[in-house]
């Protein structure tokens, strides 16, 4: 490695902390539509799959990377049902923009 | 012998339970569908409502019946009580604390069997009218079980041995006469005339429960017996009432007779019987003109050896009896409600009945008040099977000329206003003329003043009475032709009644006089009534001067002429009459606005301060601090709260991430 750069476990999780806040503020500067919202809950569970998998290799523990694919499907399968949710969703009220979606409003 | 007076008191007793309980819709349809309303009920013309009836017969048939025995075994108690035998049938211990003892007893002696005569006897009389009257009227058994429950409570105050007894069956005929005002509950008129004589007897009730009181604390029993033994002895005493030290026994007698005034219709306390007259028509005759409404004469007659003690007492009883006598007479002149004249009518006879206790005459007022039952029943049922046949008509001036239509009820209407006008050998002529007499042998002031409100009275008695004849009976019919079509006579079962009345009305001042207030007049009454020694106003009545023999007759044809010129020669008169005199012409025919004051003086404040503390001390304090202000708080804390909830997804994931940040930043620092 020597004087080179190396890339170490802290760059891994810096990239992974500002994924999660680009993450949490989608959520909440976005005003637009639901996918959006939909996309950065994505990019948290990415940025927790980064954590997982550096610290595994950190660690040398196998059992993060497992989880990591774990979080994978799980993350796959909330995309499906939430797609599918949200195309329900426009059919009964002709929208999905997040400002629209104001049922609980008391 | 006891067994009879029990069952004289409970045969009624029996027949209202069973009627009521077991007759009425109301039991027939527990616990099944409930009945359809009448489809053929129907409206005519004038939109008076026709009902049939289709319940069973046998409630009317055994109330009718069981009355019937009773007033049989009334005769045959009365003629054995007259022998001269007393009776006391304690019936239970009712009260028992202390030393208030209260036995549930039957005292009878010639007072309470003339009362029971008289009683059972209308009681039966108008039981079996009903039966035709009421013939048509789709809750018969309720009227029936009602007039039952009256005459039971009307037995139980006349038989009472105690005070408590009494105003137990003094506020028993309260009730059914409450019930039966108000028994035709659909009309808001028969509700407010119920509700207004409940309400003015509460007045005379709450002196009644008073004297009551007084009695007990003066003499330590309510028993009479003990209380007639002890008064003599307690003259003198005084009594605080009112932080005023009061003679003891005029408070009793005074607070006694403001509970009679009450059920008698006295002076100040009258406005409730001329609008009972919202009841059946029998009814009227029963409770608001030959019963009831005697229970204050009744009282005090009981009450005599009180009465004889305090002369102060008297004189009120005198003074107030007299001037409703003339009062009510007054308003009679003018009224046009056949129902109406002839309650103002009942009501100024009362007060003569009262005039002659006031001067110590016991026997006489009774004698009247036994003659007045027959008679006066006997035109209420009249005017009855008039208002019957006339389709509930009860205008006299939409009547006149009904003589041909209805003979025989004209017939019966006449023997009942000459008895009432006094016509010689009637009964009213033996006992009316009778308290004229004594109140001019009381031969003072008051006595003397009372006289002559008396003769002036049987002067307008006389007129009021030939005009409600002359408009009804005779000169041009007035009604609709439709209506005159309809006149039919009442059906045998309403005549019989009236025949039996009718007899009673001519033949009953003639064949009891003698023992009423005629020579065998002490012995007839006995123990029952008490006149002090002094007290020989029976006697001194049989010796005025031929003039005050005269006077009534006198006044009772000068009534008659004035009416006949009034009402069937000169028929424009009384109009002229009543233009030119109209202040006093209208001064009467909203007698003496009475109505009107007592409205101003006490209606109105109570409502309004019922209107304050149901506004403002009810909703405005309580149930505003209370349950209202509770649950506008809950309501207002949640309005709040529940503007947190925006809605918006980014505002709950905002607290969320707000929420993971404490939680962190807690377990950082404090963990």
């Amino acid at each position: 490695m020597g004087e080179s750069m190396s890339i170490g476990l802290a760059h891994y999780l810096g990239v992974a902390a500002i994924l999660f806040t680009i993450g949490v503020f989608g959520i909440f500067l976005n005003r637009k539509n639901v996918i959006v919202i939909l996309m950065s809950v994505e990019l948290m569970l990415l940025a927790v799959n980064i954590n997982l998998v550096a610290f595994s290799a950190h660690l040398g523990d196998l059992m993060g990377q497992v989880f990591a694919l774990l979080v994978l499907t799980v993350a796959a399968a909330e995309a499906a049902i939430g797609l599918a949710i949200l195309v329900v969703y426009f059919r009964n009220r002709g929208s999905i923009a997040v400002d629209e979606i104001d049922s609980l409003k008391g | 012998m006891e067994t009879l007076l029990k069952a004289i008191v409970f045969l009624p007793l029996l027949g209202a339970v069973a009627a009521g309980l077991f007759g009425t819709a109301v039991f027939r349809y527990i616990g099944g569908a409930p009945p359809q309303p009448a489809h053929d009920a129907h409206a005519d013309e004038d939109g008076h409502q026709h009902f049939h009836y289709e319940g069973p017969r046998w409630p009317m048939m055994l109330t009718t019946g069981l009355l019937l025995l009773a007033a049989a075994l009334s005769w045959v108690a009365f003629f054995d009580v007259v022998g001269g035998n007393t009776y006391k049938v304690v019936i239970a211990e009712w009260v028992r604390s202390g030393e208030l003892v209260a036995q549930w007893a039957l005292r009878v002696d010639t007072l309470t069997a003339v009362m029971l005569v008289v009683v059972t006897t209308v009681s039966a009389l108008v039981h079996v009218y009903s039966l035709g009257y009421m013939s048509h009227d789709p809750h018969q058994p309720r009227f029936f079980s009602y007039l039952s429950l009256f005459t039971f409570a009307m037995l139980m105050l006349v038989t009472s041995d105690n005070l408590l007894q009494m105003f137990f069956g003094w506020e028993g005929v309260g009730l059914a006469s409450y019930l039966l005002i108000g028994f035709w509950y659909d009309r808001a008129s028969a509700n407010a005339a119920a509700i207004k004589a409940f309400v003015v007897n509460r007045v005379g009730d709450f002196g009644f429960a008073l004297g009551i009181f007084a009695a007990f604390a003066l003499f330590g029993s309510i028993e009479f017996d003990p209380i007639f033994a002890a008064a003599p002895e307690m003259a003198d005493r005084t009594m605080r009432f009112l932080s005023w030290e009061v003679p003891a026994l005029e408070l009793i007698a005074l607070l006694l007779f403001m509970g009679a005034m009450g059920k008698s219709a006295q002076f100040l306390l009258h406005t409730w019987l001329p609008d009972a007259m919202e009841g059946p028509t029998p009814v009227s005759a029963l409770i608001h003109a030959a019963t009831m409404v005697t229970a204050g004469v009744f009282l005090v007659a009981r009450m005599s050896p009180i009465y004889e003690l305090t002369p102060f007492a008297q004189q009120a009883v005198l003074v107030i009896g007299a001037i409703t006598a003339f009062f009510a007479a007054t308003v009679g002149l003018v009224q046009n409600d056949i129902k109406r004249i002839i309650a103002y009518s009942t009501c100024s006879q009362l007060g003569y009945m009262f005039a002659a206790l006031g001067v110590g005459a016991y026997g006489v007022g009774m004698f009247h008040l036994f003659t007045h039952a027959f008679f006066k029943a006997l035109l209420f049922l009249g005017a009855g099977s008039v208002i019957h046949a006339m389709s509930d008509e009860q205008d006299i001036w939409r009547m006149g000329g009904l003589y041909q239509y209805l003979k025989r009820t004209w017939a019966m209407m006449l023997i009942g206003t000459l008895a009432l006008t006094g016509f010689p050998f009637t009964a009213g002529y033996y006992s009316k003329d009778a308290i004229i007499e004594a109140t001019f042998a009381a031969h003072t002031p008051l006595g003397e003043a009372a006289f002559w409100l008396l003769v002036i009275a049987a002067a307008m008695t006389s007129f009021y009475s030939w005009r409600l004849m002359f408009v009804v009976f005779h000169g041009k019919p007035r009604a609709s032709r439709e209506t005159l079509a309809r006149v039919h006579e009442s059906p045998a079962v309403m005549m019989v009644p009236l025949y039996v009345l009718a007899a009673g009305a001519l033949f009953a001042g003639f064949l009891f006089k003698d023992w009423f207030i005629g020579q065998a007049e002490a012995e007839f009454w006995g123990q029952a009534l008490y006149r002090a020694a002094h007290n020989e106003i029976v006697q001194a009545m049989h010796h005025v001067p031929a003039w005050v023999k005269w006077a009534p007759f006198v006044m009772m044809v000068a009534g008659v002429s004035v009416a006949f010129v009034f009402y069937l020669v000169k028929t424009d008169l009384p109009a002229k009459l009543a233009n030119a005199l109209r202040p006093l012409y209208l001064f009467l025919l909203n007698k003496w606005y009475f109505d009107e004051i007592y409205d101003f003086l006490f209606v109105r404040p109570a409502f309004a301060i019922g209107r304050l503390l149901w506004k403002g001390g009810d909703q405005k304090i309580i149930d505003g601090l209370g349950p209202d202000g509770v649950s506008a708080l809950a309501a207002a804390v949640g309005r709040v709260a529940s503007r947190l909830q925006t809605g918006y997804l980014y505002h709950y994931a905002f607290a969320m991430l707000l929420g993971i940040a404490g939680l962190v930043t807690w377990l950082m620092v404090g963990g």
